[in-house]
């Protein structure tokens, strides 16, 4: 019983933390503040969120297929080699590939989505490649055994086997693309940075907080959203958030 | 039918060309099951795997009943073939219903077809579809599993099976379970069976041929029975143990040695009667009373016998054992060990006396192809030529 009066004691706690960081907000303006910059904020989270689709879905796109055909037994010679050229791609800090992008395409979208494209590449073509290498071997001897082609063997058993894995990568990925969608305002790619950058450079806690928040809830949000895709894609038999 | 001719693959290692399997030629006849049987490293699962083309041979041929696999596509051949491996590879993203259908599904039945088709096989390794057909892999045991390896192997109905140590994984109490259910499925099926083991007892249990190899070449090739009492070279023979001759007793059955006459006395009988009997017949100890229908329903003992006067039904003991016909050797020497006896009476279905097994009938059986053996190479080329008697007394 003491635990669950401390429970209650601590909720009871939060409530009025709550209640008075209100109270205050209220008073000091800063509500009124955020409701100042909401049409900013909107527009910006759609330009914010076109960044992450179009580098994002751009990034899965080519890291999937690149991710199995590395994964192929006639590729085994070049795929390791290739994967570190991968690795290396990820160890430039994103801040110097937007830089560099930003001086071979000029300034604006373009260099944005290519720069935040690179970046998000490696996760998603390193677990769609550990992935399906992953799938136990008696498998793929047990699919090939019974008369499976190689596209059947890949389709109904590398892949629905490999696919948490691939999950994995593509939600680590696109955690990474949304935190960093807000340095393509610094080569004038619009997005919540807008806020973030500018908010700094007025020290204007409230301007960079209406960047920053809804770049936190965008990055929770989207997380959630590919982990329910997960639950519903990967079969039941290889999901452990089903088992 | 399989027909291997000259089957040969040399792998290209670092080391150099290592020959895994050297000009192997067999047969195995349709309905048969043919144990592959060696230590690891012989050549014995590269043999299989060269049926299905899971390993490519570098010369030589498979034939299946009669046609040169050759010229067949690998994925019609292989869905032609049912394939067992050791660690199962059922599919763990699809459910035990759609495992049991994979094959039929790439051969193009169509839906009620091999709806139908996964409960008929749930069915034949007895278990119960409505519990099992809607669930994954994952949530069966080991046991469980390997039947739906088979089941799977099975589901198209092919005329051939390849199995690669499929009980191997299993506990030994499971995997005898696993392995009497198969044979007695296969006396339905009537598949031909290639069977990798390297458990010699497993072999002696499921095979009705078995192919010994050594270092890529197929040693010796004969019926269990032969085989063991028949080893061809030092190797075969430090293989299949020291214990080969106890292990021969699994293969005979007591109906090939048991014999009709049996010393037996009524309840009415005096005892002088009951031990006139037993010194006539041989035993040493005891000898058996039967009632009308010849049923055992006691022993009279020697001892008791000779001390004391008066009919059997008032000096009588338990039965202490007796077996069916269908019995294998090794349950009565057992038998025999435990009680001290040198004889024990068989009974038939509705337990009535039919006759008698004795331990010299075992040994003189043992013996007799041993002997034979060592007599000369020309003597033991006729003993293998014609099948052993069953010796009656």
């Amino acid at each position: 019983m003491p635990t669950l009066n401390l429970a209650g004691a601590g909720r009871l706690l939060v409530l009025v933390a709550v209640f008075l960081a209100g109270i205050w907000s209220q008073s000091s303006g800063m509500i009124d503040d955020f409701i100042f910059y909401l049409p900013d904020v909107h527009y910006l989270v759609v330009q914010h969120l076109w960044l992450t689709l179009m580098s994002g879905g751009l990034a899965i796109v080519v890291a999937i297929p690149l991710g199995i055909l590395l994964s192929r037994p006639s590729m085994a010679r070049v795929a390791e080699s290739m994967m570190q050229v991968l690795n290396v791609g990820t160890t430039i800090p994103t801040l110097a590939v937007l830089a560099l992008s930003m001086s071979f395409l000029g300034i604006g979208t373009v260099p944005a989505v290519f720069g935040l494209f690179v970046a998000t590449l490696l996760p998603i073509a390193r677990n769609t490649y550990t992935g399906l290498k992953g799938v136990n071997p008696a498998l793929k001897e047990a699919a090939a055994g019974i008369g499976m082609s190689p596209t059947q063997r890949l389709l109904r058993v590398e892949l629905p086997n490999a696919l948490y894995v691939i999950f994995a990568g593509i939600r680590t990925a696109l955690a990474i693309n949304i935190g960093t969608v807000p340095l393509a305002f610094l080569i004038g790619a619009g997005g919540l940075g807008e806020l973030i950058f500018t908010g700094i450079d007025l020290y204007d806690p409230v301007m960079m907080l209406s960047g920053a928040i809804p770049t936190a809830l965008l990055a929770v949000v989207v997380d959630m959203l590919i982990a329910i895709t997960a639950f519903l894609l990967v079969p039941r038999g290889v999901n452990p958030s089903r088992a | 039918m399989i027909r291997l001719d000259n089957l040969t693959k040399v792998f290209d290692t670092p080391k150099g060309a290592v020959t895994a399997a050297d000009h192997i030629s067999m047969e195995v006849p349709s309905g048969e099951i043919c144990i592959l049987l060696g230590p690891s490293g012989c050549g014995k699962t590269t043999t299989l795997k060269m049926i299905n083309r899971i390993v490519r041979p570098t010369s030589g041929k498979v034939f299946i009943n009669g046609e040169d696999t050759s010229s067949l596509d690998t994925q019609d051949l292989r869905r032609n073939i049912g394939y067992v491996i050791q660690q199962i590879g059922l599919f763990p993203n699809m459910t035990i219903e759609e495992n049991i259908t994979v094959v039929p599904k790439l051969l193009g039945w169509d839906k009620a077809k091999y709806r139908e088709r996964a409960r008929e096989m749930m069915r034949m390794i007895a278990m119960e579809p409505d519990a099992f057909l809607k669930r994954y892999p994952s949530e069966l045991s080991g046991g469980q599993q390997q039947r739906i390896g088979v089941a799977r192997a099975l589901a198209a109905d092919p005329p051939v099976m390849l199995m690669d140590e499929p009980f191997g994984a299993i506990d030994p109490i499971n995997r005898a379970v696993i392995q009497d259910e198969f044979l007695k499925m296969q006396q339905e099926l009537n598949k031909t069976i290639m069977f990798v083991s390297h458990d010699i007892d497993e072999a002696i249990k499921m095979g009705d041929r078995i192919a010994i190899f050594r270092e890529g070449k197929l040693v010796q090739y004969s019926e269990p029975d032969e085989l063991l009492a028949a080893p061809k070279n030092d190797f075969v023979e430090s293989f299949l143990g020291e214990d080969r001759a106890l292990k021969r007793l699994n293969l005979v059955k007591i109906r090939d040695l048991a014999s009709e006459e049996i010393g037996l006395v009524r309840p009415d009988d005096t005892l002088a009667t009951a031990l006139q009997r037993i010194e006539s017949y041989g035993y040493v100890n005891s000898i058996v009373m039967v009632n009308d229908k010849r049923q055992p329903v006691g022993i009279i003992n020697a001892a008791v016998a000779r001390t004391t006067h008066g009919h059997c039904r008032d000096h009588y003991q338990s039965v202490p054992v007796v077996v069916t016909l269908d019995d294998d050797l090794r349950k009565v020497a057992s038998l025999m060990f435990a009680h001290d006896m040198t004889w024990v009476p068989c009974v038939d279905d509705d337990g009535r006396i039919v006759g008698q097994i004795t331990q010299r009938a075992i040994t003189h059986h043992l013996g007799s192809r041993y002997r034979a053996h060592s007599k000369g190479e020309d003597n033991a080329k006729a003993a293998e030529a014609s099948p052993s008697p069953a010796i009656k007394e």
